[in-house]
C-alpha cells in the first residue's frame, strides 16, 4: 500500500517509549527529534522545514502527564495537553487554565502539550507568556531552569540536544490574568500579555510582540508593584522599534496593543 | 514499515504504515474510510476531525502510529445501527446545516465531541467550539442552529438565513 499523500514529509523512524529514560536513549541518535502533541511539528514536517531521522513520541510516558499541586505550587507534566490543563488547573490557577483553554481550537488542545509549546518557543505562543509571567521553573531530565534563563529568542531556548521538558512548576500568584488579542486566522496571539501579582512583586510577560520573542515588561512591573491598577500603566509604552511587523500589524500597532492588553490583564486579574 | 492496530468504529483495524503515515491517510487509504475529509492539510480547516479515545483531534495532524491501541471514531460510524441518521446528522439535514458538504464530517464529529461534554451548549459556546472547523459555503449559521436543535433546544427564535 502506498501512502502518496505522506510523501510530503521526509521519511523518519518512529518510537514511542514509555519512560523518560527510554526517551532520552532514543533521542541520543543523531538528528532524532522529540515529538509532543505534534500540532506544530507535524505541519512543519509537511512543509519539509525539518528532516529528523527519527521522531520520539513523548505522549506514551505516563509519568510526564497530569497536574498536581500543593504549597502554593502547581506542577504540570511536560506531556500534559492544553485541554487537560484547562480542566485540571481551573481551581488551583484559574488564569493559567484560562490561557490553556484559549490555545488554538478544541482539536488542537486535545493533542498539543505544554512541553511541546515551551520547547518550540514560538514568538506568538501563549504558554511562554505564562511561564515567564509566573516565574515558572522548567524541569528537564537533566536540571531545573528558571523561566528567566530559559527563553533565548525566537524559537530558541536553553534546552540542549536530547534534553526533555519533564514538567513545569508554576508558583501560584495572588491574582493573575492573560489577555490575548487573537490573530483571527491562526488563533495565535497577535499580542498577549500575562500579568501576575505575587507577594514578591508583579510580573508582566508579553508574547506575540517582540522580535526577540517573549519578554518581561520591567517598566510595567515596577509601576504595578507600586499600584496594581490599570491606571498605573498610563503613559508607559514599549519601544516600537523592537516589535515584530507583518501583514496583521505594524510595529507601532503591536507596541500600542501591548499597553492595551497589559491594562486589560491587570483589570481582569483574579 | 511498522504494524499499527486500533479499533475504528468498534471494529478491529490494522495495517502496515510508515512512521510518517498520518492517521487521515491510514483511515482513507488503508481502511477506505474516505468520509474523513482532508481539506487544507495544514491543521486549520477541521474537515478531518475524528475522535481518538473520545477526544476530537485533527486526523491530518496525528501520526497513525500515535493511535496504536486507541478507539477511533469517524463519520462512518455515526449513523444509528439501522443505518438511519443519528440525532446530529438528522439535525444537519433538517436545518440545512450543509451546502457543499465538504466540511460536514468534521463539523458533525466536532459537534458530537461538544455535546458529549456540554449537552446543552449556548449559541456562543457552539460558535466558540467550532473555531477550528471552517465552512467555505459560509454556512455557520445553520450549522450552529442544527447543533442547538440536536441538543434538544428550541431553535424557533433563531432566524432562518
Amino acid at each position: 500500500m502506498l501512502f502518496g499523500k505522506d510523501d510530503k514529509m521526509y521519511e523518519f523512524e518512529f518510537e514511542k517509549p514509555s519512560t523518560v529514560a527510554e526517551a532520552v536513549a532514543a533521542l541520543a541518535d543523531e538528528d532524532a527529534q522529540a515529538l509532543g502533541g505534534g500540532q506544530t511539528l507535524i505541519p512543519t514536517l509537511k512543509q519539509r522545514l525539518a528532516m529528523p531521522s527519527k521522531l520520539v513520541s513523548l505522549t506514551g510516558i505516563d509519568g510526564m502527564k497530569g497536574v498536581s499541586g500543593g504549597d502554593g505550587m502547581l506542577s504540570i507534566g511536560g506531556a500534559t495537553t492544553h485541554a487537560e490543563v484547562a480542566e485540571a488547573a481551573a481551581d488551583a490557577y484559574p488564569a493559567l487554565a484560562a490561557l490553556a483553554g484559549q490555545i488554538g481550537d478544541p482539536a488542537v488542545r486535545n493533542r498539543g502539550t505544554i512541553g511541546g509549546s515551551l520547547a518550540n518557543n514560538d514568538p506568538a505562543a501563549c504558554y511562554p507568556a505564562a511561564a515567564l509571567g509566573s516565574g515558572a521553573t522548567i524541569m528537564t531530565n537533566r536540571r531545573e531552569i528558571t523561566a528567566d534563563d530559559y527563553f533565548r529568542g525566537l524559537f530558541e531556548t536553553a534546552l540542549e540536544d536530547g534534553e526533555i521538558i519533564t514538567a513545569v512548576r508554576f508558583p501560584v500568584p495572588q491574582k493573575a490574568s492573560y489577555q490575548k488579542f487573537l490573530q483571527p486566522a491562526s488563533r495565535f496571539a497577535l499580542v498577549g500579555v500575562f500579568a501576575a501579582k505575587y507577594a514578591a512583586g508583579v510580573r508582566v510577560a508579553v508574547t506575540g510582540a517582540s522580535e526577540e520573542g517573549v519578554f518581561r515588561w520591567n517598566e510595567a512591573e515596577a509601576a504595578l508593584d507600586a499600584d496594581f491598577t490599570p491606571e498605573a500603566l498610563d503613559g508607559l509604552s514599549v519601544d516600537a522599534g523592537s516589535m515584530m511587523a507583518d501583514l496583521h500589524g505594524s510595529k507601532a500597532y503591536r507596541a500600542h496593543l501591548v499597553g492595551v492588553m497589559a491594562k486589560r490583564a491587570v483589570a481582569a486579574a483574579a | 514499515m511498522a504494524k499499527v492496530s486500533m479499533t475504528v468504529n468498534g471494529k478491529a483495524a490494522s495495517g502496515d504504515v510508515e512512521g510518517r503515515t498520518l492517521l487521515s491517510a491510514f483511515l482513507r487509504e488503508e481502511l477506505g474510510l474516505t468520509g474523513t475529509h482532508v481539506g487544507c492539510d495544514t491543521s486549520q480547516c477541521g474537515a478531518c476531525v475524528v475522535h481518538v479515545d473520545g477526544q476530537a483531534v485533527k486526523a491530518c495532524t496525528m501520526l497513525a502510529l500515535e493511535a496504536e491501541g486507541s478507539e477511533v471514531a469517524t463519520i462512518e460510524g455515526q449513523a444509528n445501527a439501522d443505518g438511519s441518521l443519528n440525532t446530529i446528522q438528522q439535525a444537519f439535514q433538517d436545518h440545512h446545516g450543509l451546502q457543499c458538504g465538504f466540511c460536514t464530517p468534521g463539523m458533525v464529529m466536532s459537534a458530537a465531541a461538544l455535546l458529549k461534554d456540554n449537552p446543552k451548549p449556548s449559541e456562543g459556546e457552539i460558535r466558540d467550539y467550532l473555531e477550528g472547523n471552517l465552512c467555505r459555503c459560509t454556512g455557520y449559521h445553520n450549522i450552529v442552529k442544527a447543533i442547538m436543535a440536536a441538543s434538544g433546544q428550541d431553535v424557533s427564535s433563531i432566524a432562518a438565513e
